[in-house]
C-alpha cells in the first residue's frame, strides 16, 4: 500500500491529474446512489431542461427527473460494466494468447485463426446481433460487450507474447525442463505487463463508448437503469438549446476516459527503456 | 600545413543527469589533438566516455547530456555560428561509421541511395557524380562488384559488406574527419582483417583525419598513430601507438595489454585418462520442416562428432553461421538432431526435452552469450537462482536463502545482490549471474555459449578466470563455444573446429599453436590481431583461392570439402571430386584435408 502511494507519488503531472479522475469516478461508482439527492426515477422538477439551481445542481433532464441524481446513480454501471467486460476481455485474450505463444504450433495457427474471424466482424455490429438475439439483461450485456473485445487484446498480447517466447531467458527455463504454465506465467507475463496495460485502457475507453453507444441507440441498458450513455441519448432533444442534462454525462464519459488513459500513458512510460 | 593541429580539444566535459537529480560528469576535462591526416584512437572499456568523446567532436551529445570545454575541428568550434559550429559540419565535413551497420542500413532502400545520400543532402555534388564517386570508393573499399553492388538492398549482403558500405557513406562527401565507432567489433574475425585493411588504405588515400574508437588494442594498433587510453571518462595515457604497445606508462594501459592475451592462471589440464562424461556422435541437425529422407529444409550440422571427458574443457570455434551453437542447442535438447545421439555417461539421451528426465536436465545446463536477454528482467536475482534451486533440489525457504548466498559467493557477488533486478547490474556481473544460474543445478557439465564475447577485454578476463576456478574446485565440465581462438586456447584441454556445420579438425589445444593444421585454422589463427602495428601489413598476403567461388555449387551437394571455395592450398582434379580423408597428425589433432602434414606444415 505504502509502495502504491509512493508510486503514485513520483507520476508524473498527467499521471496525477488522470489519476484524481479515476479515483473520482471510482468513488462516485461507489457510493453515488447514497449521496444522490433525489431518487434517479423520481419527476421533482415541473421545468425539463432546467437551468444549475440550488435545489438541481445540474438541472433537470427531458422528464423534470434531477439530473445530478442520474449521474450519480448511472456511473456506476458504466464504470461496473466496463471494468468487469474489460477484465473478462484482457484475462480471455490475454490467456489464449500465452497459450498460444507456449502451445504447439497448431494450436496457435488454430486460435489465430478463430480470432481472425471474429475480428473481421464490426465490433458495434456484432454486438447489436447479439444483443437482438439474446436480448439485453445485465450479464449478457457485459458478456457480449467482453466477448467483442477479447480478439483485439488477443492479437496485441499474442504478438508481445511470441516475441518474447523467442528470448534466452525463456529458452534457459525451457532448457531446465520447465512446463508450459511456469513459461508463459512466470517467464513471459511479467514482461508485458507494461504494454498490456496500455492496452487495457484503450479497451477501457472503447468499451464505455460501445456501452455508451449501444445504450444510445436503446439496446444497452434498458429503463429505469441508466448509464451515462443512456443519459445521452435520452436528452438529446435539449441539444438545441445546449442543456446541462445532455452537456453533464458527456463530460462525465469524456473524464473517465480522459482521466484512465492519462494514468495509463503515465504509468507505463516510467520505465520504460 | 603548420604546426596547427586540425582537431584541438580542451577541457572537454560531458555532463548528464544521475538519477538523483545530481549532475554527474561522464567525461571529465579530456584534451588532446591531432594533426591533419593522422589517426588518433580512442580506446577504454565500455562506460569509458569514448563513443561520447568521439559524438562530442560532431556537437552532438545523446539525450540530456551537456558538452563544455572547448572543441575545434578545421575552422568550427562546438559553439561556432552559422557553417562554423560543429553541428553544421556534421555529416559533410565530419562523418561518422557506427558500431553495427546491419542495423545502419534502411533495408527497404537500395544501398547506393543510402551511401550518396549525404552528398545529395549537403550538395557536394550531383547524382551522377556522387554515384560515380560512390563506384570509386567501392572499388578502393575492396568490395566485390564495385559496379553494381550498390542496387542490391542490404539484406542481400554481408555484415562485413555493410560496414565498408557505411564507411563509404562517410566518405562521399570527402570530409576532413571520419569518426569510425568500433567499426570491426561485430565482426568475425576472418571478416575483421579484409574490413580493417580497406579502412586503413581508404583514409590513407583521401587524406582524412581520423578518430578510431575501439576497445581492442590489438585492432587499434594497426590503425591509428597515436592513442587516448580512457577509463571513466578521464584521459589515463596518451601516446604513439608504438609507446603504448611497447612501454606502457600507466597502470590501467598495462591492465588493458594484458587483459589483450588472456592466460588463465587457475587453468589445470585435465588428465587424458578421464572418464568420459559427454560424447556426441555422428550429429546432423538444422531448422525447418525435415523432408521424407530425414534432411532439414535449413541443413547446418552434418556428421558432427565430439567428447566431453568429465572436468574437461572443450572448446568450439568457427565463425558465424558454422553451426557452434546449434551444437549446444542439440545437447541441451532444445533443438532435435535429424541423426545421431547425444550420450551422457554412457546413457544416450533422447532428443527432445520432452523425453528428458529432469536429473538428465539438471546434469547439462546452458549459459547463453547475451546475458541483457538471458535473464528476465521481471525478476531478482534471488528468484531467478532461487528458481533453479526449487526446480531441481526442492529447495526453498532459508535453505534456498543460504544456497543463493553461497552461489553469488561462488561468482565473487555480494549477496546484497540476490535482491536487486538484473537490469541494475553491469554487463560482467550479469554474465556472472548468468553463469551461478547454471551452477545452481550442479551440473555435470556447462554448454558456454559465447559467454565472453559481448564483454570488454578486462571483463572477460575475469570471467575467464572465474570459470577455470569454477571447474578446478567443482569439477565442472565445460563445452565451451566461441569465435575467438585466443580465448578457446587459453580455458581449455581439448579444441573442435567448425567450419559450415562440418568438423575441419580437433585435436589437444597445444596442438594449435604450431602447424601443420588445417587451412582453414590456419586462416582463423593468422586472422587475430597481433599486438604490433606492422601486423596488418603482413598478414592476408598468402596466396588467393586455388579453385575460386565457382566451386561452392558442387561443395553444397555432395561430401567434398566444404573450406574449398576459400581454401588458399585446394587441388584441382582432387578437392574438387572426392571427398577429403581424416588425416592424423603428429601432434595429435586429426584435420579433415587432402594435404598431407608435410605439405599442411609448409
Amino acid at each position: 500500500m505504502a509502495n502504491l502511494i509512493n508510486r503514485a507519488g513520483r507520476l508524473p503531472l498527467s499521471g496525477k491529474i488522470g489519476l484524481a479522475f479515476v479515483l473520482f469516478w471510482i468513488v462516485v461508482a461507489v457510493i453515488g446512489p447514497w449521496i444522490a439527492p433525489y431518487s434517479p426515477g423520481s419527476f421533482v422538477n415541473d421545468e425539463v431542461f432546467a437551468e444549475s439551481s440550488r435545489a438541481h445542481l445540474l438541472g433537470s433532464d427531458f422528464l423534470g427527473r434531477d439530473v445530478l441524481s442520474r449521474l450519480l446513480s448511472g456511473a456506476r454501471f458504466t464504470v461496473g460494466l466496463s471494468a468487469i467486460a474489460v477484465a473478462i476481455a484482457v484475462g480471455i485474450g490475454t490467456g489464449l494468447a500465452l497459450t498460444a505463444a507456449v502451445g504447439p504450433r497448431w494450436l496457435d495457427e488454430l486460435l489465430s485463426r478463430a480470432m481472425d474471424t471474429l475480428i473481421s466482424i464490426p465490433s458495434k455490429i456484432f454486438a447489436l446481433v447479439l444483443v437482438a438475439a439474446f436480448g439485453s439483461s445485465l450479464v449478457l450485456l457485459t458478456m457480449i460487450i467482453a466477448v467483442t473485445y477479447v480478439p483485439g487484446n488477443f492479437r496485441i498480447a499474442r504478438s508481445l507474447a511470441v516475441g518474447l517466447a523467442k528470448l534466452d531467458y525463456v529458452e534457459v527455463a525451457r532448457a531446465r525442463g520447465e512446463g508450459r504454465v511456469h513459461l508463459a506465467l512466470v517467464e513471459v507475463l511479467p514482461n508485458m505487463i507494461k504494454p498490456l496495460f496500455a492496452d487495457i485502457g484503450l479497451r477501457f475507453v472503447f468499451i464505455v463508448l460501445l456501452l455508451s453507444g449501444l445504450s444510445f441507440l436503446g439496446l444497452g441498458l434498458q429503463p429505469p437503469d441508466a448509464d451515462l450513455g443512456s443519459l445521452v441519448r435520452e436528452n438529446t432533444s435539449g441539444l438545441a438549446e445546449g442543456a446541462l442534462a445532455i452537456i453533464a454525462p458527456a463530460a462525465a464519459i469524456a473524464s473517465l476516459t480522459v482521466g484512465v488513459n492519462l494514468l495509463i500513458d503515465a504509468a507505463t512510460q516510467g520505465k520504460a527503456e | 600545413m603548420t604546426i596547427m593541429p586540425h582537431v584541438d580539444v580542451c577541457g572537454l566535459c560531458v555532463t548528464v543527469r544521475a538519477a538523483d537529480g545530481s549532475p554527474l560528469r561522464i567525461v571529465d576535462d579530456v584534451s588532446f589533438a591531432i594533426q591533419r591526416g593522422e589517426v588518433l584512437a580512442l580506446i577504454g572499456e565500455s562506460g569509458s566516455g569514448k563513443t561520447t568523446i568521439a559524438l562530442s567532436l560532431m556537437g552532438y551529445a545523446r539525450g540530456g547530456a551537456r558538452i563544455s570545454g572547448q572543441i575545434k575541428v578545421g575552422d568550427a568550434t562546438l559553439n561556432g555560428a552559422g557553417p562554423n559550429s560543429l553541428e553544421a559540419q556534421r555529416g559533410h565535413r565530419i562523418t561518422y561509421v557506427a558500431q553495427s551497420a546491419a542495423a545502419a542500413f534502411n533495408p527497404s532502400r537500395r544501398v547506393i541511395e543510402q551511401v550518396i545520400e549525404p552528398a545529395l543532402i549537403h550538395g557536394t555534388a550531383n547524382d551522377a557524380q556522387a554515384r560515380a564517386h560512390a563506384v570509386e570508393l567501392f572499388e578502393a573499399l575492396a568490395l566485390p562488384e564495385p559496379k553494381t553492388i550498390g542496387s542490391r538492398y542490404p539484406h542481400e549482403l554481408s555484415g562485413g559488406q555493410l560496414q565498408r558500405l557505411m564507411a563509404a557513406m562517410a566518405l562521399i562527401t570527402r570530409p576532413d574527419l571520419v569518426i569510425f565507432d568500433e567499426p570491426t567489433t561485430a565482426l568475425d574475425v576472418t571478416t575483421q582483417v579484409e574490413v580493417l585493411q580497406a579502412f586503413r588504405k581508404v583514409v590513407r588515400e583521401q587524406g582524412a583525419t581520423g578518430v578510431y574508437v575501439s576497445h581492442d588494442l590489438a585492432v587499434v594498433a594497426q590503425m591509428a598513430d597515436s592513442v587516448l587510453v580512457l577509463n571513466r571518462g578521464t584521459v589515463r595515457e596518451q601516446n604513439t601507438v608504438r609507446a603504448v604497445l611497447e612501454t606502457p606508462a600507466d597502470d590501467y594501459t598495462r591492465t588493458l595489454l594484458a587483459a589483450a592475451t588472456p592466460v588463465v592462471k587457475a587453468a589445470v589440464p585435465c588428465a587424458t585418462e578421464a572418464a568420459l562424461l559427454l560424447s556426441i556422435n555422428g550429429i546432423h541437425a538444422g531448422y525447418g520442416p525435415v523432408d521424407r529422407h530425414g534432411r532439414p529444409a535449413h541443413p547446418v550440422l552434418s556428421d558432427v562428432s565430439l567428447t566431453v571427458p568429465r572436468g574437461g574443457a572443450v572448446g568450439v570455434i568457427g565463425e558465424s553461421g558454422s553451426g557452434k551453437s546449434t551444437v549446444a542447442r542439440v545437447v541441451a535438447g532444445l533443438l532435435a538432431p535429424t541423426a545421431g545421439e547425444v550420450v551422457l555417461d554412457g546413457q544416450p539421451l533422447a532428443a527432445s526435452l520432452s523425453q528428458r528426465s529432469r536429473e538428465e536436465l539438471r546434469r547439462i545446463q546452458i549459459v547463453f552469450q547475451n546475458a541483457d536477454v538471458a535473464l528476465n528482467p521481471a525478476h531478482s536475482v534471488g528468484e531467478i537462482l532461487g528458481r533453479v534451486l526449487r526446480f531441481y533440489h526442492g529447495m526453498s525457504g532459508s535453505a534456498a536463502k543460504a544456497r543463493v548466498a553461497e552461489l553469488l559467493d561462488l561468482i565473487r557477488l555480494p549477496s546484497a545482490v540476490a535482491n536487486r533486478r538484473c537490469d541494475e547490474l553491469s554487463g560482467g556481473q550479469k554474465q556472472r549471474v548468468n553463469l551461478a544460474r547454471a551452477l545452481a543445478a550442479n551440473p555435470d557439465v556447462i554448454l558456454c555459449d559465447e559467454v565472453t564475447s559481448a564483454l570488454d577485454t578486462v571483463v572477460r578476463e575475469a570471467i575467464l578466470e572465474l570459470l577455470a576456478e569454477l571447474r578446478r574446485d567443482l569439477g565442472v565440465a565445460y563445452l565451451f563455444i566461441s569465435h575467438d581462438i585466443a580465448t578457446v586456447k587459453a580455458l581449455c584441454d581439448d579444441i573442435v573446429v567448425l567450419y559450415k556445420g562440418t568438423r575441419v579438425e580437433s585435436g589437444r589445444s597445444r596442438a594449435y599453436d604450431t602447424p601443420p593444421y588445417h587451412p582453414y585454422t590456419d586462416l582463423l589463427i593468422s586472422s587475430v590481431p597481433e599486438l604490433r602495428t606492422d601486423w596488418l601489413t603482413g598478414v592476408g598476403q598468402k596466396d588467393k583461392p586455388q579453385l575460386g567461388p565457382s566451386a561452392g555449387d558442387a561443395v553444397a551437394i555432395s561430401g567434398l570439402c566444404r573450406f574449398l571455395p576459400r581454401c588458399p592450398v585446394g587441388i584441382a582434379g582432387r578437392c574438387n571430386t572426392t571427398p577429403p580423408p581424416l588425416r592424423m597428425m603428429e601432434a595429435g589433432n586429426v584435420v579433415l584435408c587432402h594435404r598431407t602434414e608435410a605439405e599442411l606444415a609448409g
